[in-house]
C-alpha cells in the first residue's frame, strides 16, 4: 500500500512535519543565539541557559508548577478513573446522559469560559462560606482537577470498555470479594492506561495558561504565568533557551516511552509466537 | 453465613463498614457514581449557574464588584437584561464574535485541508513508519502550547526570521507586515490546533477497510472517484470529531490573539478576559460568556454525540 | 438409606432412582433481562458425581443458567439448591462452585502458578498448603515446567489446562464450564475432553458443562439437557437424546435426520403404522407410542438408519423409491442425496465398507430407500 502513496501525499507530508516542526527549530536554534534579539545571528553561545536557570522567578514558577501539576494530576487520576468506570460499566443509570455531558464537555470547552466560571465560583463560595478567602494554590488545583479529569476520563473509559468483565468474574468466583477484585485484578491490568491519563494529566495542567490566569493569586504563579508576561513584552532570549529545554525533555521522554513499549510489544509478540510452536 | 447476624461482632472492620453502608442504602455502585458526580455538579454546573446569575446583575463598586440578585440594592427586573442588550447595541461586541467564529471557522478549514492529507498519508504507511509518524504529530502536543504560539514572534516579526531570510534572499524590498494581523492569527491558530484535526481523522482512516476501495475498484472505480464515494463518507465521523476539536477552543481562543493579533484583534474571548480583568465588569464579562455558550451550545452537543457514538461503538 | 444411595450412585444412573437425592436442584427458574427472557421455568435436577452438559445453540439461555449457578446473575424468580442450601442471596465469592471461563480469563498480570493459588490465598489457606496443592494440581494437568510463565507466554491448549486447573484446586462441589474446548483446534480438542472425562473421574466433582457442539456434549457427559428458547427440551443421557428424541428440536438439533410428515393410521402396543405422502408406503414402527389414531406425527429417521437397494424389496412398508440426485464421498461414508417419488429429498448416508465399485451407486440412479422396523421415531411436536 505504502509503494501507492501519491507525491501529493507525500509532499503535503513533508510540507506539514516541516510546518510543524520548522518553528520548533527556529526556537532552538535561536536560543544559542550571543545577540539579545532574534533579528540576527550574533554567534554561537549558550550565554541564555546559565541565566535562565539562575533566574529564581523562573524557578520558582517551575516549582509551583510542578506542584500544581502533580497534585492536580494524581487527584483527576483518581476521579477521572471513576468516571470512565461508571460510563464504560454501568450502563443504564438515572442521570447517565448529563453525567457524560459534563464529563466530556470541559475537553472542548473555550478555556475563558471554564476560567471565568471557576473564578465567580470561589468568589461566590467565599461570599457565602468565607472560603476560599484569596486564590492560590487550593484554587488552581481544584480547577485543574476540573478539566484534567475530562482527558484521564475519556483515557479510562475507553480501557475500561475493552477491558474483559470475565477476568473481575473469576477473580469474584475463586473467592474474591468485590473491592478486593477491583484493587488486585482490575487496577494492576489497567495501570498502564492509569499512568498514560496521569502524564496526560500532568501535561496539560502544566501547560495550562487561561483557567489558571483566572483561579491563581500572587504567590503561586506558574511557569505558563511567567513565560506569558514575558513575551507578551516581546521576544525574549531566555524563553527560548526555556523552550529548547522543554522541547527536550519532553522529546527525550516520549521518544524513550515509545522505543520501551515497542521493545516490550515485540517481546511480547515473540512470546505468543514461541508459545504457539512449543505447543505442537 | 454472612445472614447469621450472631456472626458479626466477629467480622472485620471492612466487613461491617460495608454492612453499615448497605442498610444506609449506599452500595459501592451508587458511591462510585456520587463523588465524580458531585465533583462536576460542584466545579462544573454550579460555576455555570452562578455565571448566568451575575451575567444579570450589575457592576458596581463593592466586594463581591456587582450587585446582589434579591434584596436590597439588586437589579429591578426590567433592568436584567442590561447586559445582554449591550451586547447587541455595542458593535465592540459584535465585531468581535463575528471575527471570532470567522477565525474559527476558517482556520478549522483550513486545519481540514492540511489535515486530511496527512492523517490520509500517515494512515497508509507501513506499520513501524506510522507509529514513527504519529509519534511526531503527538509530540509537540506534549510541548508547551504557549511557547509554540511565541515561536510564530520570534518568526513573523517585523524584524523576524521571516522577513530577514526573505530579504537576505532577496525576494522581498520591504518586510512583510504578518505579526499582528489575522494573517499571524490564522497560521497561529492552525498550528497549534492541527494535531487535534490530524489525530481523530488518523484514527478512523487507520480502522478503514482498504478491501472496500479494492472492491471498488473491482467493480469498475477508478481510485479518484472510490476516495470521494467511499473513504471520504466513510472517515465523516472522523472529520466532524476534528473539526469540532479545533472550532469550538479556536472560537474562545485567548492567547493566540493576544500574542500574535495586536491590541485591535478584538477576539471574543480576549474580550471576556479584558471586560473582567481590566475593566473589573463582572457582570459584563459573564453575559459575554453566556452568549458565547450558546453560539456553541450545538457545536458542543454535536461533539458529545460523536464522541459517545465512537465510545460505544467497538463493543 | 445411605446404603441404597451409594448403590444407586454406584449403578451410575441416579436420576432412574427416585430415592436418589439431587446435589444440585434447579427449581423453576426463570431469568428475565428487560422484556426477553433469557430462561423460562427451568426445573432440573443434578446428582453427585455427574458431568451435565447443557446443549443448545446461542441464546437459548444455557450460558445464562451457567451464570446463575455460578452468582453472577440472580434468578428473576425460581430457586438454586446446591447441596441442599438455597443460593439465593450467596454472592458469587462465597459459592462452593468454581468456574472455568470461555475465555479462559486467566489474569494477564500473574503466572501460572499465581493464577492457580489465587483462589487458594482468598481462603487464607497457609502458604505450605497452597504451594503444596498448587504442585499436585500443576502435576495433573501436566503444566509443571511452565509455572512461572504469563498467559499470554502460553498456546491455547495450555491456556485451557491452566484455566481448568485454576477453577479445580478448591475443589468446588460444582464445576462448571463454559463452553471449554470452544477456542481450541478439532485434535487439541478431542485430547482435552479426555483428559476431563479423567479429571472428572478421579475428583468426582460434579460438572456442569455448556456447550453448542453436540459432538463434545456426546463424548463427555453422563446425561445432557437440550435447551432451546430459554427452555429445557429434553433430558436424558446421550443414548436416549439420540435414539429417543422427544420433539422435533431436538431430532433435527442433534445430529442430522430425515422427517417426514404423517398421519397415525394404528397404534397397537406393539407397532404403529403411519401413513405417510412422501414416503408413499407407509412407515411401520416396532413399538407403540399410545396415541389416537388419526394424529399427525412426525417420523424421524437417523440418515445412517436407512439403506438404499438398487432392486425393490417388494415390501409393503418402510420402503420408498426414488433418484440419487446426489453423492458426497467423504472416506469412511458416502452421503447420498435421494429425491422420492413424492418429491421430498432424504439423506442418506451409507459406510463405505468395500473399495470395489461394482454395487456402487452413482447419479440418477433408481433406488430404493429403506429401513428397520425399530429405527424411525415417532414425534407429536
Amino acid at each position: 500500500m505504502s509503494s501507492r502513496l501519491s507525491w501529493f501525499i507525500l509532499l503535503i507530508l513533508v510540507l506539514g512535519f516541516a510546518f510543524l516542526y520548522g518553528p520548533m527549530l527556529v526556537l532552538i536554534t535561536y536560543s544559542f543565539n550571543a545577540n539579545k534579539l532574534m533579528t540576527l545571528w550574533g554567534g554561537f553561545s549558550v550565554r541564555w541557559y546559565p541565566e535562565l536557570l539562575t533566574d529564581s522567578q523562573v524557578l520558582n514558577a517551575a516549582k509551583n508548577s510542578f506542584v500544581v501539576a502533580s497534585v492536580s494530576a494524581t487527584f483527576a487520576t483518581v476521579l477521572g478513573t471513576m468516571a470512565g468506570y461508571v460510563l464504560a460499566r454501568y450502563r443504564k443509570f438515572r442521570g447517565r446522559l448529563p453525567f457524560s455531558g459534563m464529563v466530556t464537555a470541559p475537553l472542548v470547552m473555550p478555556e475563558v469560559i471554564t476560567g471565568l466560571s471557576l473564578l465567580l465560583l470561589f468568589k461566590q463560595l467565599d461570599t457565602w462560606f468565607g472560603w476560599p478567602r484569596s486564590m492560590g494554590f487550593t484554587t488552581v488545583i481544584l480547577a485543574h482537577i476540573t478539566f484534567c479529569m475530562a482527558y484521564v476520563t475519556v483515557v479510562m473509559q475507553s480501557r475500561f470498555s475493552t477491558f474483559d468483565i470475565s477476568l473481575e468474574e473469576a477473580a469474584q468466583d475463586l473467592g474474591a470479594r468485590p473491592l478486593k477484585t477491583f484493587l488486585v485484578i482490575t487496577l494492576p491490568i489497567v495501570a498502564p492506561a492509569v499512568i498514560s491519563g496521569w502524564l496526560l494529566a500532568f501535561t496539560i495542567s502544566l501547560d495550562d495558561l487561561v483557567i489558571t490566569l483566572f483561579t491563581n493569586g500572587p504567590g503561586s504563579g506558574t511557569l505558563p504565568q511567567l513565560i506569558f508576561s514575558k513575551v507578551r513584552r516581546g521576544v525574549d532570549p531566555t524563553i527560548n533557551a526555556l523552550a529548547t529545554i522543554i522541547i527536550a525533555v519532553v522529546s527525550t521522554g516520549v521518544i524513550t516511552s515509545h522505543i520501551l513499549m515497542t521493545r516490550a510489544e515485540r517481546r511480547r509478540q515473540r512470546d505468543i509466537q514461541l508459545a504457539l510452536q512449543s505447543n505442537k | 453465613m454472612a445472614t447469621d447476624t450472631t456472626y458479626q461482632g466477629s467480622l472485620p472492620l471492612g466487613r461491617q463498614l460495608h454492612h453499615i453502608a448497605m442498610k444506609l442504602g449506599l452500595r459501592p455502585r451508587t458511591a462510585v457514581i456520587l463523588v465524580p458526580y458531585l465533583w462536576l455538579m460542584l466545579f462544573f454546573v454550579a460555576p455555570f449557574l452562578i455565571v448566568l446569575k451575575i451575567s444579570f446583575a450589575q457592576t458596581i463598586i463593592a466586594q463581591p464588584p456587582y450587585t446582589p440578585m434579591f434584596g436590597p440594592g439588586s437589579v429591578p427586573h426590567e433592568d436584567l437584561l442590561l447586559n445582554y442588550n449591550r451586547l447587541f447595541d455595542d458593535l465592540l461586541y459584535i465585531n468581535a464574535y463575528w471575527s471570532s467564529l470567522q477565525l474559527a471557522f476558517t482556520s478549522t478549514v483550513i486545519c481540514l485541508l492540511i489535515g486530511y492529507p496527512m492523517a490520509y498519508g500517515i494512515a497508509r504507511c507501513a506499520p513501524t513508519t506510522r507509529a514513527l509518524l504519529l509519534l511526531a504529530i503527538i509530540l509537540p502536543f506534549w510541548t508547551s502550547f504557549l511557547i509554540r504560539v511565541y515561536a510564530w514572534m520570534g518568526i513573523l516579526g517585523k524584524e523576524g526570521v521571516l522577513n530577514n531570510t526573505l530579504q537576505a534572499l532577496g525576494i522581498i524590498d520591504a518586510p512583510l507586515n504578518i505579526l499582528y494581523t489575522p494573517v499571524a492569527m490564522y497560521i497561529g491558530i492552525v498550528y497549534t490546533y492541527l494535531p487535534f484535526m490530524i489525530l481523530p481523522l488518523y484514527a478512523n482512516l487507520e480502522k478503514m477497510d482498504l478491501s472496500l476501495l479494492e472492491a471498488a475498484q473491482d467493480l469498475g472505480c477508478r481510485p479518484w472517484k472510490a476516495f470521494c464515494v467511499i473513504t471520504i463518507p466513510l472517515s465523516f465521523p472522523g472529520i466532524i470529531a476534528g473539526s469540532l476539536l479545533v472550532f469550538i477552543p479556536a472560537v474562545g481562543e485567548y492567547v493566540i490573539p493576544e500574542l500574535l493579533g495586536g491590541p485591535n484583534a478584538l477576539m471574543i474571548g480576549r474580550v471576556v478576559y479584558n471586560e473582567f480583568a481590566q475593566n473589573r465588569d463582572w457582570p459584563m464579562s459573564a453575559a459575554v460568556a453566556v452568549a458565547i455558550l450558546l453560539l456553541l451550545v450545538i457545536p458542543i452537543m454535536l461533539f458529545q454525540y460523536f464522541q459517545n457514538k465512537a465510545q460505544e461503538a467497538p463493543k | 438409606m445411605a446404603a441404597e444411595r451409594a448403590k444407586a450412585e454406584a449403578s451410575g444412573q441416579p436420576w432412574n432412582d427416585p430415592d436418589a437425592v439431587p446435589y444440585i436442584r434447579i427449581e423453576n427458574v426463570t431469568k428475565k433481562f428487560g422484556d426477553f427472557v433469557a430462561v423460562n421455568d427451568v426445573s432440573l435436577d443434578i446428582y453427585r458425581g455427574e458431568l451435565f452438559a447443557l446443549l443448545g445453540g446461542s441464546g437459548c439461555g444455557k450460558t445464562t443458567l451457567l451464570r446463575m449457578l455460578a452468582g453472577f446473575e440472580q434468578p428473576t424468580s425460581g430457586r438454586i439448591y446446591i447441596d441442599g442450601v438455597d443460593m439465593a442471596d450467596i454472592p458469587p465469592y462465597e459459592r462452593p462452585t468454581n468456574m472455568m471461563f470461555q475465555s479462559y480469563a486467566l489474569f494477564p498480570h500473574m503466572s501460572v502458578e499465581q493464577n492457580i493459588a489465587f483462589g487458594l490465598k482468598q481462603d487464607k489457606v497457609p502458604a505450605a498448603e497452597i504451594k503444596e496443592r498448587v504442585g499436585n494440581i500443576l502435576d495433573m494437568v501436566q503444566m509443571r515446567q511452565f509455572a512461572h510463565r504469563k498467559p499470554h507466554q502460553l498456546s491455547g491448549g495450555q491456556r485451557q489446562r491452566v484455566a481448568l486447573a485454576r477453577s479445580l484446586v478448591k475443589e468446588p462441589k460444582l464445576l462448571l464450564l463454559d463452553e471449554p474446548l470452544g477456542a481450541l483446534d478439532k485434535k487439541l480438542r478431542e485430547a482435552t475432553q479426555f483428559e476431563i472425562m479423567n479429571i472428572q473421574d478421579r475428583l468426582g466433582i460434579t460438572f456442569i458443562v455448556v456447550t453448542h457442539d453436540q459432538e463434545e456434549a456426546m463424548t463427555l457427559a453422563s446425561r445432557i439437557g437440550v435447551m432451546n428458547h430459554g427452555q429445557i427440551a429434553q433430558v436424558g443421557t446421550p443414548k436416549e437424546i439420540y435414539e429417543y428424541p422427544n420433539t422435533k428440536f431436538v431430532a433435527d438439533f442433534i445430529g442430522s435426520v430425515n422427517l417426514f410428515e404423517g398421519q397415525i393410521v394404528e397404534d397397537e402396543p406393539g407397532h404403529v403404522v403411519i401413513a405417510c405422502e412422501e414416503t408413499g408406503r407407509p412407515i411401520y414402527i416396532d413399538h407403540g407410542i399410545s396415541t389416537a389414531p388419526g394424529a399427525y406425527c412426525w417420523v424421524a429417521i437417523r440418515p445412517e438408519k436407512m439403506e438404499l437397494l438398487k432392486t425393490d424389496p417388494g415390501s409393503k412398508s418402510n420402503c420408498s423409491p426414488g433418484i440419487v440426485k446426489g453423492v458426497a464421498y467423504m472416506g469412511n461414508l458416502s452421503i447420498y442425496l435421494i429425491r422420492l417419488d413424492s418429491g421430498k429429498e432424504v439423506k442418506v448416508t451409507m459406510s463405505n465398507q468395500r473399495r470395489a465399485a461394482e454395487h456402487a451407486i452413482d447419479w440418477d440412479d433408481r433406488v430404493f430407500v429403506t429401513w428397520h422396523a425399530n429405527s424411525p421415531v415417532a414425534l407429536l411436536s
